[in-house]
Order: structure tokens, then sequence, then C-alpha cells
């Protein structure tokens, strides 16, 4: 199949050029072709942001819904139809600021998702304030002194809840996010992809050229199976390491835990109501006990 | 003395039953309103209780009766005090008639039992003898019916029936505890005029007891609900708990959610995947879903949310009853987006009208709301059953074509044909930006105004299947008494004991959209009176504000607790006596 399967044709976009938007785009849908991914079986779920307008450019299913609420949404829509490929798509205000409380229980909950985080480290669509991971000292109009508090570390923390797949990429190495993405598709079980991804408008410090110089691919040593190495490796700072950070696939899924498709596959929206069993139920009131 | 206790001429008993928190009330209840039940008396019973998980002072009320009772009355014609300071939590309602069964020991202020008829019963000291002194609850369940005159073997028969599966001794020695408790009443000495009449009518035996979240939760079962997310939160949570019961037996995911953000967000991820989802919660949680109500009016993706209402503001008094969030159900949530709210008043309304409301808000794609109360929820009495021949699921789902779009055009309805994804040739597109035909995001003015129109539409079209208020009384009233929701059977039952001919009582089981026939059914009247449990009138500011009728006079009600049919007749009584202008 051919990525241009998943092309919107000619549409008005709504980022700037250069946008590191852009080379994330176009590697999520060469990895949906190049997975033999039927677009009715695709939904695209996001919250608000200009990363959350991703689905928009993507020829899928889509679910856009409220700022920082992608997760919960996603979640449902996998477990009411677990053949469908569900992706959560949006920025690191979205998913790491608005939507904290959400990642941080869905990681717990296990669906099979993957979560794919444009993280530029600003907030683009509301004109440049800071966003959970930008760095200390990040000077912007709402943050006249620069940002003091503590960035959020997403693969710090998805390490410590266990997450079955955490991995981070850098949106201009276009080869290795590919094989990345397709790896955290293809994982049984909520997947956390963390894109390093330039603005090109309000970052002026974390540049394509700054991403480039301060980063770094794991290489063999890394053994993503030892929890603690992962960790070790999610809160190192300067160079910040790429690749799979931790795997866990020994993980059982939300949809899994439910037990309503264990005897029957059907998505919830084929099935009927057991008439016969309520008839029953009601009966039981007769004695109550 | 036979085998059979005291009967007599009453036909309706209220008895209370107080303790402290995690003493076994609610076991009591239990037990003595099945097994009364089944013995073809008519039941009702409702609780109080305070946020708390142990002591403090709960109450239970019972009504036991030859005919339908189906309401709270504040009368105490036993009490049961199963705790220190349980005699002093119900003061308020104990008369000289009241009798007092119970031990000595936890009558903390002796001046209170002048004012009452006080047997001294050692319930401790009998369980002991029965095999263990925790049975004491199930004596004081045996001399209660002893006094109700229930047949002995029916008493242990149906003890043994709740316990069955339990440890033989458990079994039995709680059979024994209730038969001591039994006979020990049926000795006692209790005032003719308070002995109940025999049971009447043997149709009864075969009826069920349920109590408003039951109602509730299997109005969803056979509404097709599939799957549950909810935070919990007194008074919801019970219908929360009866779906993760049966949630196995029927299919159902049940999810309890870090927030009720989630819940709401959640449970529209579920119906947009083509699955009939239910969030439960109450105004403090509803609080936090407004902006999901809003996501859910602009995805035209459907939702059904229950809010059991509870006093606010804030967190208010958590496990007591009000009616106060009526028009912030109303008026949730930014822009503009058609609703529809259900007010059950009956047991029946729970399960007609949540079963109803799935189909609601899966043909029109709205959110559809199921408005109780801790009294409505936390009540229960016998109704003759609930007929699953009178509904059917009814599913507005279509299979897309490759060239579907969300948002067609639609017929002046502004229904567009509902896919989910994954079923069909076509793509679902959804967006909680303003969006065009296909589901993509838009800033066109024009779509603006077409998109908005198209969703309106759909509030006409809603707004032509309403349920009409219920008459009840004659035809020709003079005075007109509107309630909503849980008032239904207060209200009732306080005009039926006033007996006045030119007094109509009308009740809402939807508010919103407020029926049509409102105006005239309120012209109609000399003189309108609204029974509300809040302190600002609500629903008359909303007839006000939709039928242009200002309601003469309201019976409000905000201190937590439900309304008693005497105090409604009272008041109702005071208005309909003085003279009108």
């Amino acid at each position: 199949m051919e990525a241009k399967a998943f092309d919107m044709g000619p549409i008005d976009m709504a980022w700037c050029p250069g946008c590191g938007n852009f080379p994330i785009l176009k590697t999520l849908k060469e990895v949906l072709a190049e997975l033999d991914l039927d677009a009715t079986q695709v939904v695209m779920v996001s919250g608000i942001g200009q990363a959350a307008k991703t689905p928009h450019y993507v020829k899928t299913n889509v679910f856009n819904g409220l700022h920082g609420r992608a997760l919960p949404p996603a979640t449902a829509i996998k477990a009411c139809n677990p053949r469908l490929t569900v992706i959560a798509e949006s920025g690191d205000g979205d998913m790491y600021g608005e939507g904290g409380n959400h990642f941080i229980h869905t990681i717990r909950r296990n669906p099979d998702i993957t979560n794919i985080v444009h993280n530029n480290m600003v907030y683009g669509l509301t004109k440049g304030q800071a966003s959970p991971t930008s760095p200390a000292g990040f000077k912007t109009q709402v943050q006249p002194g620069g940002v003091f508090a503590e960035p959020f570390n997403p693969l710090a923390v998805a390490i410590a809840l266990d997450a079955g797949f955490v991995a981070r990429a850098n949106a201009q190495d276009r080869e290795q996010t590919k094989e990345l993405m397709k790896k955290a598709i293809t994982h049984k079980g909520y997947a956390l992809l963390d894109i390093f991804q330039p603005c090109v408008t309000y970052n002026k410090i974390n540049t394509y050229q700054w991403f480039k110089e301060h980063t770094y691919y794991l290489d063999e040593s890394h053994d993503p199976h030892n929890r603690m190495q992962a960790f070790e490796k999610a809160i190192q700072k300067d160079p910040l390491p790429l690749g799979v950070f931790y795997l866990n696939p020994h993980k059982t899924t939300f949809e899994d835990n439910t037990a309503v498709f264990q005897q029957d596959d059907r998505p919830l929206h084929e099935r009927e109501v057991d008439f016969e069993k309520l008839h029953d139920l009601i009966r039981n009131f007769e004695s109550g006990a | 003395m036979g085998k059979r206790g005291q009967t007599g001429p009453r036909k309706d008993v209220s008895i209370v039953l107080c303790g402290e928190a995690g003493q076994g009330v609610q076991t009591v209840e239990f037990l003595l309103t099945r097994m009364l039940k089944l013995a073809g008396h008519h039941v009702f019973a409702t609780k109080e209780y305070m946020s708390r998980i142990r002591g403090g002072a709960n109450s239970t009320t019972i009504r036991v009766a030859n005919c339908r009772v189906s309401a709270y009355v504040e009368r105490v014609d036993i009490l049961i005090p199963l705790s220190k300071g349980a005699v002093e939590h119900v003061a308020r309602r104990i008369s000289s008639k009241t009798v007092v069964l119970g031990e000595r020991a936890v009558i903390g202020n002796p001046l209170v039992l002048e004012t009452c008829r006080f047997f001294d019963i050692d319930f401790t000291r009998i369980a002991t003898e029965a095999g263990n002194k925790i049975y004491s609850n199930t004596v004081a369940m045996g001399a209660l019916a002893g006094l109700l005159g229930i047949d002995v073997d029916h008493l242990t028969g149906y003890v043994r029936h709740y316990f069955a599966g339990k440890a033989a001794s458990v079994i039995e020695d709680n059979a024994r505890a209730a038969e001591a408790g039994c006979r020990l009443a049926c000795g006692l000495d209790l005032p003719k005029e308070l002995r109940l009449g025999a049971a009447g009518d043997p149709q009864v035996k075969g009826e069920i007891v349920v109590n408003g979240s039951e109602a509730v939760g299997m109005g969803a079962l056979a509404g097709g609900c599939n799957y549950v997310c909810s935070y919990p939160m007194s008074p919801s949570t019970p219908v929360l708990t009866f779906l993760a019961q049966h949630g196995r037996d029927f299919g159902i995911i049940v999810e309890q959610v870090e927030d009720e953000i989630a819940a709401i967000n959640m449970a529209i991820g579920a119906w947009y995947a083509g699955a009939r989802a239910l969030v439960t919660t109450s105004g403090g949680g509803f609080a936090l879903m407004a902006e999901g109500l809003s996501l859910s009016g602009m995805l035209e993706t459907p939702v059904v949310v229950h809010v059991g209402q509870r006093p606010g503001p804030a967190t208010g008094l958590p496990t007591r009853t009000e009616q106060g969030d009526l028009q912030f159900i109303l008026n949730a949530g930014h822009g503009e987006f058609p609703r529809i709210i259900l007010t059950p008043g009956t047991l029946e309304d729970g399960f007609y009208l949540t079963q109803k409301a799935f189909n609601l808000a899966d043909k029109y794609q709205v959110p559809v709301f199921i408005l109780t109360d801790q009294y409505y929820i936390d009540s229960y009495y016998n109704i003759p059953g609930l007929d699953l021949g009178k509904v059917t699921v009814e599913k507005h789902i279509v299979e897309t074509a490759e060239d579907y779009r969300r948002y067609a055009s639609a017929a002046e309805d502004g229904i567009s044909p509902r896919g989910v994804p994954g079923y069909g040739e076509g793509l679902v597109v959804v967006d909680s930006d303003e969006h065009d035909e296909e589901g993509h995001i838009t800033e066109d003015p024009d779509l603006r105004v077409q998109m908005v129109d198209k969703r309106l539409a759909k509030g006409d079209a809603l707004g032509e299947e309403v349920i009409p208020p219920e008459l009840i009384g004659p035809q020709d009233y003079t005075n007109l008494v509107i309630c909503w929701g849980s008032t239904y059977h207060p209200v009732k039952e306080a005009l039926e004991r006033l007996g006045r001919d030119d007094t109509a009582m009308l009740h809402y089981r939807q508010v919103y959209p407020l029926h049509e026939s409102t105006v005239d059914l309120l012209s109609a009247a000399d003189r309108t009176i609204i029974v509300e449990g809040n302190a600002t009138g609500q629903f008359a500011n909303m007839i006000s504000l939709y039928a242009g009728i200002d309601i003469d006079e309201g019976i409000l009600k905000y201190n937590g607790l439900p309304f008693s049919v005497e105090e409604t007749a009272s008041h109702l009584n005071d208005s309909l006596s003085k003279d009108g202008d």
C-alpha cells in the first residue's frame, strides 16, 4: 500500500511553513501504508492544539475531541471495538498538561492504543507560552522571568507506571521515527511515542539544529527490558537519548481485562440485549436474596 | 398464644430503625421489607444517613401496609433504637403514641421515654441465648415481625432463605434469634390501634421490591447500555455498583475512571464507536462534565447521564436529598445545543425512562439526562413488575458508504445518519471545532450557520415527542399542584389525604423540553402551587420562561430531607384554605 492512500488531497493546512509536524505527518502516513492498514479500521483521536490537528490531515476515521481529553475516548473506542487500530496523537500541552491525569491513568489501564505526542516544549496555538516540558529558564511573554517549574518528564512517568512500550523519536530523523512508530503501533497495549518536534515560530531554543546536537540513539548496550536502566536513560538530560527506552510485553490490555470479549469477539455495536437474562434478573427481586 | 402475632385495625404502620453507621440497619431493613412483602404486605422503605463510615446516627423508615405505600411519612409508630443517641436522633418525629422497643442501655436520656411508650427488650441477651450477641438485629427484626402479626414459620423460613449459603450455625442461630424476638413481641401488650390488619392481597407476594438505583440500573440494561464509566459520588454510586455487579452477565464494560472529566469523554468515545454508554454522578461531579456535555452537543454524539441530586453548593450535604440542580442541568455546557431531561417520579419511571433515554439519545444524537435525587435512589417499595414486552432497543446506527459524510445536510429534523468507525466503507470524522459536512475543521461563516441550525433543528424535532405531564385528580380542577421527579408520591398521597375535589396534581416526568400542554393545563387553574425540593423554585422559573406562566405559590424544601406526606399535606392544606384573590 502507498502512503498516498492516507492523503487528504489538496487541503488547507494550519501549520506554519517548516513546522516539525510536517515530517511527523509524512512518517505517519508511510507507516500506516507500510503496515497495510485499512483506513476504515483506523481511528485517529486527538485533543486541541496544532499537533492535535494531525488527524484532519490523515484519511482515516477521526475523533478530534476536547483539549487534554484524547485518551479517555481513545480508550473507549478501542474497548468497544478491538478490531480498530486506535492512535491518540496530540501535543505536549494537550497530553501532559491539560490531560495529565488521563495520561497517568491511561497508562495504568493499558488499552491497546498508540499515544503519539508531538513534543515541541512550547504552546503554539495559544502563541508561545511555556508548556509542561519547557526547559527551566525558558522565557515567554507569560513567563518573562523564565520557567522555573521542573519540566514534566513523560518517559520517566511512563516507566514509573510500568507502561508496556516507552520510546522517544526526533521528528527530523524520518527513518528512525518510522521504525519507532511501527513498533509503537504494533505493540499490544498502551505505547507511548514522544517525538521531539521543533516549533519554528515560538521555540527559538529547541530548534532542528538543537535537537540534532543534543540527542543520540540508544544502542544495543541498552536493555529495554531492564526497567532501572530504562529509568536511568529517561532522566538523562544532555544529550537526550532516543529510541526504545522500555518494553514490558507481559501486560494484559484493558480490553482483555474487561472480559467482554472473552467469549464473543463482536464489537459492542453488533450486540443485542439478552432480555431473557434481564427477565430472570427482574424476577430475582421477588424474594430479594 | 398461637403462632401468629396480634392483628388489628391498622392499614399502615410506620417503623423506624435507627443505629450507627455500620451497625447493620440496612440488613434489617432488607430482611424485614422482603419478608413482609412475601407475607403479602405492601412495603415502602427509605433511609437517611450521615456522610461517614462508622458511628453517627442513620435511620430507615419502613411502612408496612395493606394498600400501596410509596412515600415517606414522618410519623413513627414503632421505633427500634439500636445505639445510643438513636432516640434523640429521631426525637422530632416521636409522639405519645410511638412505641419504642429496645434496650434501656441505649437510651441516653431517659426523659425522652416519657413522651412515648417504651418496652424494654434486651435484644443482646436474647441474641446471646440464641447463639451470638451479634444477632441482636435479627432479634429486633423478629420482634417487629411478631408485632406485625407475621407467622413465625414464614419469618424463620425467610431468614433461612436469606442466609442460605452461610455456615449451618449462622443460618440456625439467626432463625432462632428471629423466632425468639417474634415470640417475645407476641407476648407484649401492643396497643390495639397500632396493630396491623391481616395481609389482604395475595398478588403482592409475587411482586418485586426494588429501589430507585435498581430501577434506573435495570432500565439501563433494558436500554442496551453496554458501557459504564463513572467516578463514585454519593448518592449516585449505587447505579454504578448495580451495573458493575451485573456487568459480566450482560456484557457491559464498567470502568471506574480517574475523574468525571474522563467519565464523560470516555462515554462519548464509546458512543462514537457504537456502544451505548452511561455515566452516573451527582451535581458536583456533573460540574466537571460540563465541557464534555458541550462536546456531545457539538459532535452530535449521544450520551446518557444519570445525575442523582444532593444539596449543594460545593460539597453541600453529601448524603442528603434536594432537587437543586435542575437549572444547572438545563443550562450546563457552553454554546447552544439541544438536550432532554427526564425526571422519574415512580420506580417504574426509573426503569422505563432510563430505557427510553438510550433510544432518544441514539435517535436525536443529543445528551439525555435522567435526573433523580438521594430520596429517589434510596427509596424502595413493591411494584407489580417491569414489563419487558413494553420496551425495545431502537438502534439508529447506519452502515457507511464510501462517500459517507457524518454531518451531511439533513432533512428538516437536523438528524444526519450516524455511522460508526469500522462499520461500512466510509470514514467517520467528528470534531469539537466547528466542522463541515465531512467533519473537518472549518471557519466558514455560512457553514457555521448551517451547522448551528442543523443542531438546533434536532431540538425542534425532539420537542415533538415530549412525554406529557400526568394529571391526577379532577379534570375540572380549580387548584393545580405541580411537581416533578421524586416528589410524585409524597404529593399524590398528601392530596389523597386532603381529598379535595377541586384540586388536581400535575407531575412532570420530562421537564425539558417542557410539554406544550403546560400552558393550557396551568391556565385552566385559578390557583397554581408548585412543590419542589429547592429554595428558589427552579421548575417554576422554567415554566415562567418557557410557558410564560407565573406559578402562584411555592412549597419549597431544602433542609436536605425529603418531603413527608404529612408536611406536604399540611402545607398544601394551608395554601388551599387561604382565600383566593
